[in-house]
């Protein structure tokens, strides 16, 4: 099989996501069925999904979600994972076998804990020795894939229609406080498991309709960092941004999205002089994560989402809310699956950064 | 007048279902379908529920009413009919519109009458009862653009960079201006009693239709803005 980079598909894609501001669980089925009424947006070659707080009784862990070639490739993972983990848990991911999901790879799950000793030798946080290990598979480790690598939440994600792919991973068997969803249109790549959505690295996750036309750019500046983007699709370096200006420059999801989307230099110069300078210092501190071209997308992390579009604003996002729940879709018709009665429904402006988070506590 | 479910149903299925139909139709449990009554002429379709993207693109004549928001780009590339939206509208509605009325009550997303023509008698209008997106009328050739800014929230009626590329038609805005700026290409003026008998009937038909009192919304000053040259962009090509 030919896989992304070696051929090019000239072109849409449909996000969707909720969340309880109290944190009440909800289970994968809503999400899953929010995604019908955009099969037009998608072409059966990538679906996924997030949840997060789907992992209560492991939630002190790491649960690696990955794929494997085969065997080998899996033995091999495993006596790396082995040489700096604790593995407390090591099980297939439950799948249920429809004829939409073929070629389906060895899907695994690790409930892990970085051993103490090899972070005292490394002089590393617990978090950076697990994005580094994280990477390393990814790129080193031929036919080996960590797509998701959080605390207490998982991404799940396969080629089909998102609405399969949920079936298909058992969805309904899960219970999180915030789900995004992503269908796959690829643009440019073909499709195949890796290459679905939602990218992840840590507990950040992102799903995306767009193209992000500054990819190459913003891909050279973030393996300076040491990450490396394996799978030469454009969603994947938005999750490495996120992880590189959330947790290791400590910006605010604001801050991030003033970088990722930065207002115009004219919208710069004529805000109050604080604000300008506040602006106009991330744009030139950040030049490079600017991402150019259409999107919108859902950043996924620990406690809450952000949703985002690009300054253009050339896709479509719209948002509702329902007494503690809040919606983020491509179409409001996906919305209306998930709350047929969501009030205040309405699209935010290009750039314009809509958070949500669970209540302080309430996790 | 037949009443169509359009539950689960899919965009083709739905509308094979409105083209084999009589001339009056109610459209029921409608999510996401996108192109209803596309290129339809002598229709008059009633939808209920959230109908999908390219509502009435191509729309040769029909006249369609949804009674709550609509999505992205109604209206495309539309001929001639009406369009009238008891709600919200996504963005690019209008685009490349080409004859024909759409009536927004409420508010409109990005981009606006993009790329909206006129030839001759064919000449496509757009009013808008709330604010607008950014973009607004970006390309815009021909045709009228209308904002009435009836919106309840604090925010301005138009939003970033209208007019932009404009090289033809119309663009009135009631009320207030706010802090946006137009492009050096355009004139941007009060409108006066000739400017507004142009928009006269068609204000009359927005407030008939949403039960606005036409006085009092007639009686507010207009912005009108229009190219100020016929080729404002001669400049950007190669003269050869």
């Amino acid at each position: 099989m030919q896989r992304e980079g070696q051929v090019r598909i000239p072109s849409g894609c449909a996000i969707s996501a909720m969340i309880s501001l109290k944190g009440a669980a909800t289970t994968g089925e809503a999400i899953t069925k929010s995604m019908v009424p955009m099969r037009d947006r998608s072409n059966g070659l990538g679906g996924g999904f997030a949840g997060y707080g789907i992992y209560p009784d492991f939630q002190d862990f790491y649960a690696f979600h990955v794929f494997f070639d085969d065997v080998a490739a899996q033995k091999e993972c495993e006596k790396y994972l082995k040489e700096g983990y604790e593995i407390v848990k090591s099980e297939p991911i439950p799948i249920r076998k429809i004829p939409e999901i073929t070629d389906v790879p060895i899907i695994w799950r690790y409930f892990v804990a970085p051993l103490q000793s090899v972070l005292s030798r490394l002089q590393l946080d617990e978090k950076e020795f697990v994005a580094r290990t994280v990477i390393k598979i990814n790129s080193q480790f031929q036919g080996s894939y960590v797509f998701s690598s959080g605390k207490n939440m998982g991404a799940f994600k396969a080629v089909g229609f998102p609405e399969d792919v949920g079936r298909f991973y058992r969805l309904e068997e899960y219970a999180g406080y915030a789900w995004t969803a992503h269908g796959r249109y690829p643009t440019n790549t073909p499709g195949w498991w890796g290459g679905a959505h939602p990218f992840g690295i840590l507990d950040y996750t992102v799903v995306h309709n767009g193209e992000i036309s500054s990819y190459d750019a913003n891909r050279r500046f973030i393996e300076m960092f040491g990450y490396k983007c394996s799978l030469q699709t454009d969603t994947e370096v938005i999750a490495y941004i996120a992880d590189y200006l959330l947790r290791r420059q400590k910006l605010t999801l604001e801050e991030t999205a003033a970088v990722i989307a930065a207002p115009f230099w004219s919208v710069v110069d004529s805000l109050p002089q604080k604000e300008s300078e506040q602006l106009s210092y991330l744009r030139k501190v950040f030049p490079s994560l600017l991402l150019t071209g259409p999107f919108s997308i859902v950043l996924g992390f620990d406690g809450g989402l952000m949703a985002l579009n690009d300054r253009l604003k050339l896709r479509s996002m719209v948002v509702a809310e329902k007494d503690d729940m809040r919606y983020v879709a491509s179409e409001e018709a996906a919305i209306r699956i998930m709350a047929p009665n969501a009030e205040k429904v309405y699209a935010p402006a290009g750039g314009e950064p809509v958070i949500f988070k669970v209540q302080k506590g309430a996790l | 007048m037949r009443v169509i479910e359009a539950k689960n149903k899919s965009f083709d299925v739905l509308n094979d279902e409105i083209y084999q139909s009589g001339d009056e139709l109610k459209i029921v449990e409608c999510l996401g379908q996108r192109f209803i009554a596309s290129g339809s002429r002598g229709k008059r379709i009633v939808i209920s529920g959230v109908p999908g993207n390219a509502l009435g693109a191509y729309l040769a004549g029909s006249e369609i009413i949804v009674e709550g928001n609509a999505q992205d780009a109604v209206g495309d590339t539309m001929n001639d009919g009406l369009i009238v939206i008891h709600g919200n509208v996504g963005d690019a509605v209008g685009y490349a519109m080409r004859g024909g009325i759409i009536l927004v009550q409420g508010n409109a997303g990005y981009r606006v009458g993009i790329h909206m023509k006129e030839y001759k008698e064919k000449k496509p209008a757009i009013v808008i009862g709330g604010r607008v997106g950014s973009f607004l009328g970006e390309y815009q050739a021909g045709g009228l653009i209308v904002a009435l800014g009836l919106h309840k929230d604090d925010k301005e009626t138009l939003g970033a960079f209208p007019c932009a590329g404009m090289h033809g038609g119309k663009l009135f805005v009631r009320g207030g201006l706010g802090t946006v700026s137009f492009p050096e290409q355009t004139t941007v003026k009060i409108a006066n009693p000739e400017d507004l008998a142009e928009i006269r009937p068609l204000i009359a038909k927005f407030c008939e239709t949403f039960g606005y009192d036409f006085a009092k919304i007639i009686d507010e000053p207009f912005t009108l803005v229009t190219p100020n040259v016929a080729n404002p962009y001669k400049q950007m090509y190669v003269a050869n």
